[in-house]
């Protein structure tokens, strides 16, 4: 049974496939609409979000399927102290397919090593959100045109950011990709990261605390938040959080063919004055998420056989 | 200082020197009644300094372990006060509840019943990885 844990599960080939189911999807809605008819996805959030939990549900819908499932762990049995396995096992007999969200890492493997259904993780703890890099891809594609070429910014919380982690890994498998990490000193991302991913697959990267800049070079900008909670003192995160948030005057050294991209939800960290620029693709990437997750499922349906 | 030598049974010998206690804890050799010497700093040709682990039982020992510990170790077995087979030991690719893993927000720490499973992802490095969230053992 395969089940979908880490970006890294798929080969290049099979994102290339997916993309290109996804694209399919959007221009021939139709032909998809009732190919799940009958089946049902069950959305297990041991956390809430709802944002990922809507979209895999309208996904499952747009296919013409059905949904059940819990939004929180209060109201599940794992309340009760019901096991992962037990849960898994017990919805298999239930669903067709399985998305959970938990806030342990790893949580998602548990549930698929029981499940006699496919499993996908839509985030477990600070491990893995697959999905989201999928979005993320799909909107670069679509953006882009190609995955090769690019100078590709990440700027924020870059230590925590597991959005970051995962989508660098992805990119990191693309020839003439150069990362540029953008972030205050604190927030860097981990040298892990760096040697096991950028240096092993020789990808050049620069490191800098000043996002301007490093504006004029890039062709895509990733966002993310950096967070109150990740400074021990309040006047460094006051001193610092300001040169992270983006606004129309940071923007204008950048290219016309500019990308941003931001995981969401955003606080303040891209101000709304920007939403409006045709270079903001943030929203964009919300839907195409949906189209992936529905590729998503559309795959791991037909590799079981229910579809 | 004189140990008496073992008429059936195991001696782990080329211990990197340090390595003894470490590995007769993980094999948790405490718990069985058979007589064992655990010989520390033992001078080598080879090695300038090593560690010995003698036990006087016929036992099964879970070679991962040592392999995981010391991989250069060697493990000999004893039978009627004469070596009968010299078993070479390798890194194992899986570690299953030999180690557990530290990090808090893992699922192993919640789940109690899970089995605490690690993989070998460098063999140069001699890096292993929990399979659940990847932190390094
Ligand atoms: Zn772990």
């Amino acid at each position: 049974m395969r089940s979908v844990i880490d970006i890294l599960d798929f080969t290049v080939k099979e994102l290339d496939e997916l993309i290109d189911t996804a694209l399919d999807i959007i221009d021939n809605p139709k032909k998809y609409a009732h190919i799940c008819d009958g089946k049902k996805l069950a959305t297990l959030f041991f956390e809430p979000s709802t944002r990922t939990r809507l979209s895999f549900e309208a996904a499952m819908y747009e296919l013409g399927g059905n949904v059940l499932g819990f939004s929180e762990s209060n109201s599940s049995s794992a309340a009760k102290g019901e096991s992962i396995a037990d849960t898994a096992k017990t919805v298999s007999c239930y669903a067709d397919i399985i998305a959970m969200r938990h806030p342990k890492e790893g949580a998602a493997l548990v549930a698929a090593n029981n499940a006699s259904v496919p499993v996908i993780n839509a985030g477990d703890g600070g491990h893995c959100h697959p999905t989201q890099t999928l979005a993320d891809l799909l909107t670069i594609r679509r953006e882009k045109g190609r995955f090769n070429n690019l100078t590709v910014g990440f700027c924020g919380d870059l230590k925590f950011g597991r959005t970051v982690h995962s989508l660098i890994n992805a990119l990191s498998r693309y020839n003439n990709i150069k990362i540029v990490l953008i972030s205050p000193e604190e927030l860097k991302l981990p040298s892990y990261v760096k040697k096991d991913v950028l240096q092993k697959n020789n990808i050049p990267y620069e490191q800098t605390t000043d996002l301007e800049a490093a504006m004029p070079n890039l062709d895509m900008l990733y966002m993310t938040r950096v967070q109150r909670e990740r400074f021990f003192n309040e006047e460094d995160y006051l001193r610092l959080k300001d040169s992270y948030i983006l606004t129309p005057d940071k923007l204008k050294n950048a290219k016309a063919d500019l990308s941003i991209l931001h995981p969401l939800p955003r606080v303040n960290e891209i101000s709304v004055a920007i939403d409006s620029d045709p270079r903001a693709c943030y929203f964009k990437q919300v839907l195409n998420g949906k189209y992936m997750r529905m590729a998503l499922i559309l795959k791991l349906l037909k590799e079981a056989g229910t579809i | 200082m004189n140990i008496d030598s073992i008429q059936n049974g195991v001696v782990i010998d080329h211990i990197t020197a340090g390595l003894g206690m470490h590995l007769y804890e993980l094999l948790d050799l405490a718990s069985l009644d058979a007589s064992i010497a655990l010989i520390k700093n033992v001078n080598s040709k080879k090695m300038g300094k090593k560690d010995i682990i003698k036990i006087d039982a016929d036992i099964d020992l879970n070679l991962d372990v040592i392999g995981f510990v010391d991989p250069d170790a060697t493990v000999n077995i004893i039978k009627d006060g004469v070596l009968v087979e010299k078993r070479s030991i390798d890194m194992p690719q899986t570690l299953t509840n030999v180690i557990k893993c530290k990090n808090p927000r893992c699922i192993t720490s919640s789940e109690q019943e899970l089995d605490h499973i690690f993989k070998l992802t460098d063999k140069e490095g001699k890096v292993y990885r929990c399979i659940y969230c990847e932190t390094k053992a």
